[in-house]
């Protein structure tokens, strides 16, 4: 099996009384579309925070192509390959769609500390978000203001956003939240084609996306990992028909 | 940057036409005082513009800019004091020292935000006052004398009116377009784009903190220019320029103007000033109407000036 | 020695009636979100107030009962008039708001009252020395400050941490519109709390004009060191705004003290009475500096909600 690409260990995070993240170990092996699933409340996207470095966890490590990033700060960990779209969408809303994508290229474009030419005519980089927008069909909206896209439109400018930093890995927190069903196939369409390119870790509700996308899933249940493994092993899992449908179920199962 | 004839650009027009024309007036109606209040008025035009960079762009709200008008005029007032009367030393030296007062305290005050980054801004710019009230060498509260003017050698005459003028106007055309160059810059993307999401900047990339922080630098310097020009102005410097009820009076000027305008604090500036000289030749206690007339223009009047007529222009 | 405790218990009176200040501007910030910078001209109506009622009716008690009564009003009818129309705005609009207020009441205050500042002087009985260590005397007036701030403070406890309206308080903070579905009238409850905070300014005025001038812009000087008794106390939290407010109290009032006469040890005694005033009003802003880059969050910030 290849080195994987991220690997978490022991990841610890509490709030208080509530452990978010109990004792969470997982790995993505490079290349995989690897999907995590698991009921409301289970952590996810405080698991997806504290690998981008929005949360610091309280213990356990975590390690992205080697290196240990477990309290790296965001930025830095984006600049390492690491990017993120945001389960409740976190764009610029003063900005065009073009210039959401082109500071996101721009960011890994070397520094940014140059102070005289409009950045706003650098062909490279309007070229490098173009072609992110092309990417996820936004191509023709390029020009409007974040605030007058629609919810389904940002949502793939988010993901266009994320592309734009030429990720190594790409952590999707719920993308087809709020998704109508063109949409959301659209989505699932561009998703088929993007993980030949990169490594995707998918945060997701939508259980026929998760089932017709991931090669592997994880299973998280209040913070812990429940089931791990292929699809069908997971389709399977006791525990996990459990966590999902209710306590009823075990019971009957039982006797 | 093209040109289109609506309301806000033809306001800014005529009122850059009408400075730039100023002294060619004041000198046709022997009206010398409009000469020296609209002298007053573009040099704090340049602050408030500066302030407009990391308030309207930046995000960042200092109460505590009047700070670089001291640190401007105290290093014209002390280096004359002490002999020294060439610009050429007085004006880099000022200029250097508010960017250094800016890099200390910005990296001190970018550790926190919001409310917080407001008090602790008013904080230092009030320690600041209070260390000038301390220079008993040079006046303490009563404030320094400059008994002459920046000397530039034969270039130009601070002590001519209409050169000072000119000079002061030049310094605000080119701080203005200093900014707009700046702000549409890759740096400037940046530091607009941490104002509108910083969560989204660090995400992608970028430290904000660093940004924002050079930002907070270049403004501050930015001011302290005014702050140089403003002591050639009133041939005096004191602590009470640094006061915080100072920084309030900017902040007014650049909201009044519309933050994140170009032109905003220009505009900001005059009405402020030409409103504060008129109040107070109607009554002593023109604060009594200055107090409430703020009131009721944050609440009703969102965006200040540009906002206005940038609203009339869209119909 | 003698000294050093006379001038350790001025610096407890000085962070106590700091603490009334700040306690009122972090109630009014933390539970309506409002940043209210016209705080320092309550402050400076509270003594105003006090130094004219005390005239008029010739009773030291009952003038500052009146001005306490006449400073909350004021509030109550500030937030009602005027400020409750700022909260869930930008707090920027609150500051600019307000510091159009302190504008305004220094002006009417000028107006009203003239430029020179009022006295107010002690009645005979609260002017007395009280031995409070064999060897030892306090002026009366100081010791009743200490007890009247810390009895407001311990009171203040109380209500906030134990009452069900301290509840709702600290609830309201959280979660406006749940408290709303509650059924409890929302802005009313806010009223209530600025008209306190207003009173808790009025209070730490009315209790310094005895000691210093009353006069116009006394609230801006005192509002800042409050600003900063916040920010090295920590976020949201009274109880760190308390032990700030002594700490604070105690460096500045020790340092004015004790300063000049260190310094004159190591300059010379001209440079030392110059350099030491400024010095000792740096103190503050140098703690607060060291502060920020220590723990930004502040001393003792609140549990994160």
């Amino acid at each position: 099996m290849a080195e994987p690409l991220l690997r978490v260990e022991n990841l610890v995070r509490r709030y208080g009384g509530i452990v978010a993240t109990d004792n969470l170990s997982l790995d993505v092996i490079p290349g995989e579309l690897h999907a995590i699933i698991g009921p409301n409340g289970a952590g996810k996207t405080t698991l997806i925070s504290q690998l981008t470095g929005q949360v610091m966890p309280n213990s356990g490590a975590i390690h992205f192509a080697g290196r240990e990033v477990t309290h790296l700060p965001s930025y830095k960990r984006s600049r390492l390959g690491l990017a993120r779209s945001f389960q409740i969408t976190s764009l610029l809303p003063d900005f065009t769609a073009c210039d959401n994508v082109a500071l996101a290229a721009q960011a890994h474009d070397g520094h940014s500390f140059h102070f005289w030419g409009a950045a706003r005519k650098e062909k490279a980089l309007r070229d490098a978000a173009q072609a992110a927008l092309t990417r996820v069909g936004l191509e023709k909206r390029a020009d409007v203001p974040v605030s007058e896209l629609s919810h389904g439109e940002q949502r793939e400018l988010e993901l266009a956003v994320a592309l734009a930093t030429r990720p190594q890995l790409l952590l999707l927190d719920e993308p087809m939240a709020g998704l109508g069903v063109t949409e959301s196939q659209r989505m699932v369409a561009l998703l088929k084609e993007l993980r030949r390119e990169v490594t995707i870790v998918l945060v997701e509700h939508d259980m026929e996306a998760v089932f017709a996308l991931a090669d592997r899933i994880t299973v998280l249940v209040y913070g812990r990992v429940i089931a791990s493994g292929l699809p069908d092993a997971i389709r399977n899992n006791d525990e996990v028909k459990r966590a999902y449908l209710g306590d009823q179920h075990a019971v009957t199962a039982n006797g | 940057m093209s040109f289109s004839f609506n309301a806000r650009n033809v306001v800014v027009a005529l009122v850059l036409l009408g400075l730039a024309l100023l002294p060619v007036y004041s000198a046709v109606s022997g009206n010398i005082f409009i000469l020296t209040l609209f002298t007053r008025i573009i040099i704090f035009a340049l602050a408030a513009a500066s302030l407009n960079l990391i308030m309207g762009y930046g995000g960042m709200m200092s109460f505590g800019h009047a700070a670089y008008l001291g640190i401007g005029g105290y290093a014209v007032g002390i280096l004359a004091f002490e002999g020294i009367g060439s610009g050429f030393i007085q004006w880099p030296v000022a200029l250097a020292v508010s960017a250094l007062y800016g890099l200390v305290i910005g990296a001190l005050s970018l550790r926190t935000r919001g409310v917080y980054f407001i008090m602790i801004t008013l904080a230092f710019a009030q320690m600041a006052y209070y260390i000038a009230s301390g220079l008993s060498r040079y006046g303490g509260d009563d404030g320094l004398t400059i008994y002459k003017r920046s000397d530039f050698g034969g270039l130009i005459n601070l002590s001519n009116r209409v050169q000072f003028y000119y000079l002061c106007l030049g310094c605000l055309f080119g701080g203005l377009y200093l900014i707009w160059r700046i702000v549409n810059s890759r740096f400037g993307m940046v530091v607009r784009g941490v104002r509108s999401n910083e969560q989204r900047m660090q995400a992608i990339g970028f430290h904000a903190n660093r940004y924002r922080l050079v930002c907070f630098v270049i403004s501050g310097t930015i001011c302290g220019l005014a702050g140089a020009l403003l002591a050639n102005n009133t041939d005096f410097v004191s602590p009470a320029v640094m006061y915080w009820t100072r920084s309030g009076d900017l902040m007014v000027m650049v909201i009044l103007g519309g933050m994140g305008s170009l032109f905003g604090p220009v505009i900001g500036a005059i009405l402020y000033l030409v409103l504060e000289e008129l109040l107070s030749q109607f009554t002593e206690y023109w604060a009594l109407i200055m107090g409430p007339l703020l009131l009721l223009i944050v609440l009703f009047a969102r965006g200040g000036i540009m906002g206005l007529l940038g609203r009339l222009s869209r119909g | 020695m003698l000294v050093l405790v006379e001038q350790s218990l001025n610096g407890l009176q000085f962070g106590l009636l700091l603490f009334l200040l700040a306690a009122g501007l972090t109630l009014v910030f933390g539970i309506m979100d409002f940043v209210n910078l016209a705080h320092g001209s309550l402050y400076m109506m509270g003594a105003y107030f006090a130094a004219t009622f005390v005239a008029w009716t010739n009773s030291f008690v009952l003038g500052i009962v009146l001005a306490l009564g006449a400073t909350l009003l004021l509030g109550i009818a500030l937030e009602f008039i005027a400020l409750r129309h700022l909260y869930g705005r930008d707090h920027l609009d609150q500051v600019l708001a307000t510091f159009g207020l302190i504008l305004f009441f220094n002006d009417a205050v000028r107006l009203i009252w003239g430029p020179a500042g009022l006295a107010l002087p002690l009645p005979a009985w609260l002017t007395v020395p009280v031995q409070i260590m064999p060897g030892v005397s306090y002026p009366a007036y100081r010791l009743a400050i200490i007890a009247v701030a810390l009895a407001v403070a311990a009171m203040l406890y109380v209500v906030v941490m134990r009452t069900r309206i301290g509840m709702l308080i600290r609830a309201g903070a959280s979660n406006r519109e749940m408290i709303g579905a509650l059924g409890i009238n929302i802005k009313l409850l806010f009223t209530l709390v600025f008209g306190l905070g207003a009173a808790l300014a009025g209070l730490a005025g009315l209790m310094q004009a005895p000691i210093l001038t009353v006069q116009i812009g006394m609230g801006e000087n005192i509002l800042i060191l409050a600003f900063v008794i916040i920010v090295i106390g920590g976020i949201g939290s009274i109880r760190g705004a308390f032990l700030a407010a002594i700490f604070v109290g105690m460096i500045d009032t020790l340092g004015r003290a004790f300063l000049p006469d260190l310094l004159r040890m190591v300059l010379s005694s001209a440079a030392a009475s110059t350099a030491a005033p400024a010095l000792s009003s740096m103190l503050i802003y140098l703690l607060m500096a060291i502060v920020l880059v220590v723990r930004p969050e502040g001393l003792f910030p609140a549990a994160k909600r």
